[in-house]
Order: C-alpha cells, then sequence, then structure tokens
C-alpha cells in the first residue's frame, strides 16, 4: 500500500464531528442537568479509501457538505480522522484559503516571509524565490505598503504568489478561482499546470467542474461521505451533473 | 520539512521539540508581535519603560510610604520593583499564551503547524517585553551601589527560567483548555490577580511566617513564583547589603523545589496539550 510511487494513502477514514451547543462551563452543566444533548453527531466521512501517485493530479468532488474540504483538510494535518489513517510523502503545502497568515500591520514584504514559513518555507528558499513572487503578484509598488492598505485583490494576489511559490510535492488547492481577476486566474491556472508538469501532485476542490476536469486526470466523487466513483474526472463530472 | 522518502502522518506532531525544529518560523512569529506591539504609536517603545515606572511610582507611595514599608525595609523600591519584574513577566506571559490559539484560530483551522509554537512564542514576546523593565531595575541598582557576584546573576538567570517553564506549562494547559471553555481566560485573571499577593512581592516573607502555621509557610515557599521573586530579591536587593535583609529559609532548597514544579507543569502542560490538540480545529 504504502508503495515507493505513491504520495498520499487514505485508507478506511472515517471523521464525525461533534457539533457543540454550549460553550461554556455553566451552559454545559445547565444542559446537563437538564438533560440536553450537549453534542450532536454529524458523519462528515464514512469509510473513505484512496490512493495519490506521485505526479498524479486528482480533482475531490461532491455537493456542498459531501465532506470534500474536510478531506483536504486531513492530507494537510489540520484535522485527525477518528479511524482510519492518512499519510503522505513528502512536503505538503496548501492552498486553503489563502491569505490566512497574513497580518494587516505588517508589509507585503514581511508578510511574504512570514506566510512562506507558516508553509514550511525556510529563510534561504524565501530569499530565493522572493523576487519571482513579487514579480508574479504584479504589486512590486505597493511592496513595502502595510497589507491593511491592500485591496482585496491586491491582497489575495500576494496571498496566492506566496503559496504557489512553496517548495512542495503535494499541493491542496481549495476553490482557486476565487483568486483575482481573469487573467490573474488564468496565470494561477498556468502556473499550476506547470507545476503539475515538473510532476509535483495535486488535489484540487472546486465547484467549477469544467475547470477541473480540464486540470486533473482524476476525479473522486463523494456523496455522504464516501466514495461514490473513482476514476476519469469527465465521467466523474459528467455522473455529478445527472 | 519531512524525509521525500518515508511515509508520514500529518498532523501527528511531536509537541514542543517541533516548535524549535521550526525556530525560524517561530522567530518570526515573536519578531511579528514585538513589531506590531508600538507600531502607530508616537512614543513607541518608551512605552516599555513608561508604564513599569507609573506602576512602580503607584505602589511605592501607597506601599512604601502610605503603608510605612519604607521605613520597615530598606531600599524599598528596588525590593518592590526586583518582585514586580518578576510576577509582570509571568502575567504576561500566561495570560497571552492563554489567549493565543484563540486569537490565532484563522491559522490554526486553515494550515497545519505545530500549535505550541502559539504559546511558546507569547512566552519569549513577554520575556522580550520584561527586558526594558530588567534595565531599568539594574540601572536604579547600580546607583545604588549594586556590585554583583557571579552568583547572584545566576539566580537572576535561574528566576526567569522558572517563571519561563512555568508560564509556557500553564499557557499550555490553559489554552488548550480555553479553545472549548472560555471560561479559562477569566479563570487565568484571576490566578494572575493573586500572584502578585502569594509571594513577598509588596511584602517581605517574615509577615507571613508569623502568621501561618509551618506547613502552610513550607507550601508558601513551594510556590515557584515565590521562589522567582526570592532569587530576584537575592540578585538585586540583597548585594545591596539591606540592614536587617534576610533571605527566605532554604532559599536555594526551595529555589530546586520551583525548578522542579515548573517542569513538571511543563510537561503537564503539554500532556494535556497533545491530548485535546486533536479537536482545536474543529472547536475554534
Amino acid at each position: 500500500m504504502t508503495t515507493s510511487n505513491n504520495r498520499i494513502v487514505v485508507d478506511g477514514v472515517h471523521k464525525e464531528f461533534k457539533l457543540r451547543h454550549t460553550h461554556s462551563i455553566k451552559e454545559t452543566f445547565v444542559a446537563a442537568v437538564r438533560r440536553k444533548p450537549l453534542t450532536t453527531k454529524f458523519h462528515a466521512l464514512d469509510g473513505i479509501s484512496f490512493e495519490v501517485g506521485e505526479g498524479e493530479s486528482i480533482a475531490l468532488l461532491g455537493y456542498n457538505g459531501s465532506g470534500k474540504s474536510t478531506m483536504l483538510k486531513l492530507i494537510s494535518g489540520v484535522l485527525l480522522p477518528d479511524t482510519g489513517r492518512v499519510l503522505t510523502r513528502g512536503r505538503v503545502a496548501g492552498l486553503i484559503e489563502v491569505g490566512a497568515g497574513f497580518h494587516p500591520d505588517l508589509s507585503g514584504r514581511e508578510n511574504i516571509f512570514l506566510n512562506a514559513a507558516i508553509l514550511g518555507m525556510s529563510k534561504k528558499e524565501t530569499e530565493e524565490r522572493y523576487d519571482d513572487i513579487v514579480a508574479f503578484s504584479e504589486i512590486e509598488q505597493f511592496i513595502d505598503t502595510e497589507v491593511k492598505h491592500y485591496s482585496s485583490g491586491m491582497f489575495l494576489r500576494l496571498a496566492f504568489s506566496v503559496a504557489i511559490h512553496t517548495e512542495v510535492d503535494i499541493l491542496l488547492i481549495d476553490e482557486i478561482l476565487s483568486v483575482g481577476d481573469e487573467p490573474f486566474q488564468q496565470k494561477c491556472l498556468a502556473r499550476i499546470r506547470e507545476l503539475h508538469a515538473k510532476g509535483k501532485t495535486l488535489v484540487v476542490v472546486s465547484h467549477d467542474l469544467d475547470m477541473v476536469s480540464d486540470l486533473c486526470e482524476r476525479g473522486i466523487l463523494l456523496k455522504d461521505g464516501k466514495v461514490r466513483y473513482d476514476g476519469a474526472s469527465k465521467d466523474a463530472v459528467a455522473l455529478m451533473r445527472n | 520539512m519531512s524525509d521525500q522518502s518515508s511515509f508520514v502522518a500529518p498532523g501527528r506532531s511531536v509537541g514542543l521539540a517541533d516548535v524549535f525544529r521550526r525556530r525560524y518560523l517561530l522567530s518570526l512569529i515573536v519578531r511579528k508581535e514585538i513589531g506590531i506591539r508600538y507600531r502607530g504609536s508616537v512614543l513607541g517603545w518608551m512605552w516599555s519603560y513608561v508604564k513599569p515606572l507609573v506602576q512602580f511610582v503607584v505602589f511605592y507611595l501607597a506601599i512604601g510610604v502610605f503603608l510605612g514599608m519604607n521605613g520597615r525595609v530598606e531600599y524599598f523600591p528596588l525590593y518592590l520593583l526586583a518582585g514586580i519584574t518578576v510576577v509582570t513577566f509571568f502575567s504576561e506571559a500566561f495570560t497571552n499564551g492563554t489567549r493565543s490559539l484563540v486569537d490565532n484560530a484563522a491559522l490554526i483551522k486553515k494550515i497545519y503547524l505545530p500549535r505550541e509554537m502559539f504559546p511558546v512564542a507569547s512566552v519569549l514576546v513577554a520575556a522580550v517585553n520584561i527586558l526594558p523593565q530588567i534595565l531599568v531595575v539594574t540601572v536604579i541598582a547600580v546607583f545604588f551601589g549594586w556590585a554583583p557576584s557571579a552568583l547572584h546573576i545566576a539566580a537572576l538567570v535561574l528566576g526567569l527560567i522558572i517563571v519561563a517553564m512555568l508560564a509556557t506549562g500553564l499557557g499550555l494547559l490553559f489554552g488548550a483548555v480555553n479553545v472549548t471553555f472560555r471560561d479559562a481566560q477569566s479563570f487565568v485573571e484571576i490566578i494572575t490577580m493573586c500572584a502578585v499577593w502569594a509571594s513577598p512581592v509588596m511584602y517581605q516573607w517574615e509577615m507571613v511566617q508569623q502568621k501561618v502555621p509551618d506547613w502552610l509557610f513550607v507550601l508558601y515557599r513551594m510556590n515557584p513564583i515565590t521562589a522567582a521573586v526570592e532569587l530576584f530579591h537575592f540578585g538585586i536587593w540583597f548585594p545591596l547589603e539591606p540592614v536587617d535583609g534576610q533571605l527566605i529559609p532554604d532559599m536555594w532548597l526551595f529555589a530546586g523545589i520551583g525548578t522542579v514544579l515548573s517542569l513538571a507543569f511543563l510537561v503537564i502542560g503539554q500532556l494535556v496539550f497533545r491530548r485535546l490538540e486533536g479537536r482545536f480545529a474543529q472547536d475554534l
């Protein structure tokens, strides 16, 4: 199973969310006395297994609440599976809601270094890529301005540029096409294709079905926390549209 | 980060060791916190000197002059300032460490990093912020003729280490609980409020010894903050040879106990943190 050319192994993964209804000790106590349920269970993933080989690009498909984003968070390590296991080989970085590590009071330059470090890059690696990151974002003239003065488009451009230039083996992408204007989106897609051509492994979550079926060869359709279909992305999209 | 050729389970850290493996990120987070602290203020870092000085003047007037401690303790201002420095370091590190996970919720929910990073960074930021105050204390002490030996300096360093370990351990513990129950924050405020009075900062240990039974005085001295405060008194106030100045009985023994206890809190904090960590991303 953990053969040498696999990058990601997902093996019988279950993930259940307990939705808490109480947020303080008092509320918990009161609810317990009144015998109200403290939590409601929600089965987000119910026995998922798949493997992703080196250089593969897969799309995780499914409707809202089907468990796509949960699966991505399990691969990135933000969440841990209840049972089963997730294994990865090599460096993982996510374009999951880009800009989470940005601080509004820091300049663009400082934010590049901070965010790159959060994504696991060393100082040397960031310095080597610094010029590329700035050039890609096309906001050279504002790079020493505090990020709080940026427009939302500029902010996303910079955040995305940092994430896309990280040294990775596995790139996790959640809703990339919410980034910037049309030309910038095209540029991002081109960059992602370039990374894929270099043998990086991609896992993509998006509601833009045409884009993902074009970008990825393989699609995994999730429904109610289970794998409905695992095969060619075109077929997975067709199945989903029916 | 990880070995190219072997599989790892994402999101399973080895705890504090991982924080120091990623010390470049840690240093950036600490620098960021310190950098933005006074950004946009005219006086900037001057505030780091102004705050302890104002606090000192208030306590000096209230306790030194009005309550008459100046007459009872020679060099009382320095005695007071040395103790306040320790307690301020502890309070800031502990309070910010407890809140650090909730404050960084956006990050924790989206990207995996060793989460111990945040309480540890809070303690380091508090350590940097306390430096101006230590500088103020030593400058005043030198003015009064302070000439410390290596042992006195070692006592100051040990005091800071005790407080740093204790604050890290408690920050991990209460920070982890605070993710699910925000009550922890309020509880910590009460602890830090009591911490000033549970150690001989405003008064002298003799006053406690006279009023409490022996076993309670032993317990009093086992408080790691009391040990750290007394180490600071030993390092800063004692070398001035104050009249009737006495070291707390068995100071070095209780400094050792304080060190062991803070280390124990660090281990407990880490264990509880690891137990609760799996739920952070969904509870925040």
